[in-house]
């Protein structure tokens, strides 16, 4: 007898402690199934589909995928993206664990410069992206005043075929590199000030304690910039979409902007989630490799 | 021998400070270049040569700015959808990321891995079936049952806030935050007989203040700044926000360079004077994505 009532008490007990658990987590456990969960296996049916908003959904395999394939705007939007991501990675990482040393350095005041170099994070894609526009005009721009004041050769940058995907490139390096420069600072402080004075005493200079010391210790912290900068630079839309509309000649013209103006301009749904689909799968290798790579290099 | 040491020290030093300047200047001259221009008169904005100074100042390109934008209208659109998106987040990130952290549930190891799995899934995939799951819902914006005949959260603020009234990244920051906080602290409080809630409500949240100002800060950042949602979502006037008004100026006035500096330094300046008051929490923010890898 009493021990049906102790267990019967435990069971209410579990259940009370079940459902305050779920309690906690249901509000947001909802937006994440309608909004993320849901929208996920949706993309993957709508793309075998020629839904475009006016007809209902039809099945139709993988001809989407096909078009694609044989989409010739599709294959330079294909091809500039890895041009982009190819300019955008190595400059990001690069500069942003360099300029991360150097905010690291020990001297009066570094906390100031800290807050300087953090002000491109803060403003929007939209506000810095205009910001540039007007550096980079081809009259009275300041950033050809500069070249000619030195001698160079005066840019057309955004309006050139040739030099857009560059500028673009440019443009988004200087408003993210912040952030970055952020989680390398992060990792450098962590990394104890004992390492150094040992190299220093085996006589180790700065540049060979940077290479052999600093670089394999914030090894993770690359790698986790890599895989963030990679999966960012596949999704590039805002500057296109605000400074070239993918122009000039198409230099500019990303998947992501395809998918924006097939899905929400010609309303052809079905095909680009097709589309999304091809550059997820791309983005999905690419980080595959990537993590590959870092194991056997770095790891 | 010393000598030499000193010299090579303050020249070590001085270089890191030429290349601190240099930095400095390439990352806050662009600013300054817009605020420059924003005041300039129309005959010195298009002149020839660098001019680095001030010296006629105007207001009339602000005054242009705000009477071809409806500028408080998107402010206030904006600061809308950003105090939502804050309020949600706070709310529901910290209750699922405490959950996550000190509760004890069936499921709780499978859900949190699910979350953890979909931080993969790029935002492109999601975009059109989100947009559809807004326009279709149920019951709203003179939708019936079966979400057709209206236009449902599309084209109001509900549908640029709902996709983000939570974020997963969000989660797992609360979550890390009150792992790192002892149990006894709830146990006491259960003894005392609090019930769930209001342990966490009463004894963790005051104590996980600096995480949710963290948190609020990088919504608000997000919130501010976001452009491709609301572009999706709010294409009529009178909803728009503020990034979507900057960007109809380089459409429509694509010479107009002073009013869309001045619309360009009145966007910006909310975040920047938000990051001078709350500079560590953004720091900190940034610091533990970088951790978590």
């Amino acid at each position: 007898m009493g021990a049906t009532m102790d267990k019967r008490r435990i069971s209410k007990r579990k259940l009370y402690r079940n459902l305050t658990g779920w309690l906690f987590i249901t509000p947001a456990f909802l937006c994440f199934v309608v909004f993320l969960l849901i929208p996920a296996i949706m993309a993957v049916a709508m793309s075998f589909t020629s839904y475009n908003v006016f007809t209902p959904a039809k099945f139709i395999g993988i001809k989407n995928y096909i078009r694609a394939f044989h989409d010739t705007y599709f294959g330079i939007a294909m091809k500039n993206i890895c041009l982009y991501v190819l300019m955008f990675v190595p400059a990001v990482v690069v500069l942003s664990f360099l300029l991360a040393v150097l905010l690291n350095a020990r001297v009066r005041g570094v906390k100031v410069f800290r807050v300087l170099f953090y002000l491109p994070c803060l403003t929007s894609t939209v506000a810095s992206a205009i910001v540039w526009k007007w550096l980079m005009n081809p009259t009275s721009g300041l950033l050809n005043k500069i070249f000619t004041a030195v001698g160079l050769p005066a840019q057309t940058w955004l309006n050139n075929s040739k030099t857009a995907l560059g500028s673009i490139v440019i443009i988004c390096v200087w408003s993210t590199l912040a952030s970055n420069i952020m989680i390398y600072l992060a990792a450098l402080q962590n990394v104890p000030a004992s390492v150094y004075e040992s190299a220093r005493l085996d006589g180790a200079g700065g540049f060979r304690q940077m290479i052999h010391i600093t670089v394999p210790l914030v090894a993770p912290t690359t790698y986790f910039v890599i895989t963030m900068a990679l999966i960012g630079a596949f999704q590039v839309f805002d500057q296109i979409y605000v400074l070239t509309s993918g122009g000039p000649a198409h230099a500019t013209t990303v998947p992501m902007y395809m998918v924006y103006s097939n899905a929400f301009k010609e309303s052809q749904m079905g095909y680009a989630c097709a589309q999304s689909m091809i550059l997820f799968a791309l983005i999905f290798v690419v980080t595959l490799i990537q993590q590959k790579i870092n194991k056997e290099s770095l790891i | 021998m010393k000598a030499n040491r000193k010299i090579g020290r303050f020249a070590g030093k001085f270089m890191i400070y030429v290349l601190l300047v240099f930095f400095a200047i390439v990352f806050t001259l662009p600013f300054y270049w817009s605020v420059l221009t924003s005041f300039r008169p129309d005959s010195e904005i298009f002149s020839v040569g660098i001019n680095l100074l001030p010296t006629s100042v105007t207001t009339e390109h602000y005054e242009r700015a705000f009477r071809v934008i409806p500028f408080l209208r998107y402010s206030i659109n904006t600061l809308c959808i950003t105090v939502m998106i804050i309020a949600t987040n706070l709310i529901f990130c910290s209750l699922a990321g405490y959950a996550f952290a000190k509760l004890q549930f069936i499921g709780r190891k499978v859900v949190y891995r699910i979350m953890l799995l979909s931080v993969m899934i790029p935002g492109t995939v999601l975009m059109i079936p989100q947009f559809l799951i807004l326009a279709r819902f149920p019951l709203v914006g003179g939708n019936n049952i079966v979400g057709q005949g209206g236009h449902g959260f599309s084209g109001n603020f509900m549908g640029v806030v709902l996709p983000t009234a939570i974020s997963v990244f969000n989660i797992l920051f609360m979550r890390s935050f009150y792992i790192s906080m002892p149990d006894e602290l709830g146990e006491a409080a259960r003894i005392d007989g609090a019930g769930e809630l209001k342990t966490f409500f009463r004894v963790y949240v005051p104590l996980s203040k600096p995480a949710l100002a963290t948190l609020s800060v990088f919504c608000f950042q997000a919130g501010w700044n976001s452009f491709m949602w609301p572009s999706i979502i709010l294409r009529s006037g009178e909803f728009k926000v503020l990034s979507q008004g900057l960007q109809s100026f380089v459409v429509n006035n694509n010479v107009d360079y002073g009013p869309m500096m001045a619309a360009t330094v009145c966007a910006m300046l909310p975040v920047i004077v938000v990051f001078m008051f709350a500079q560590k929490y953004f720091i900190e923010g940034i610091a533990f994505s970088g951790t978590k890898s």
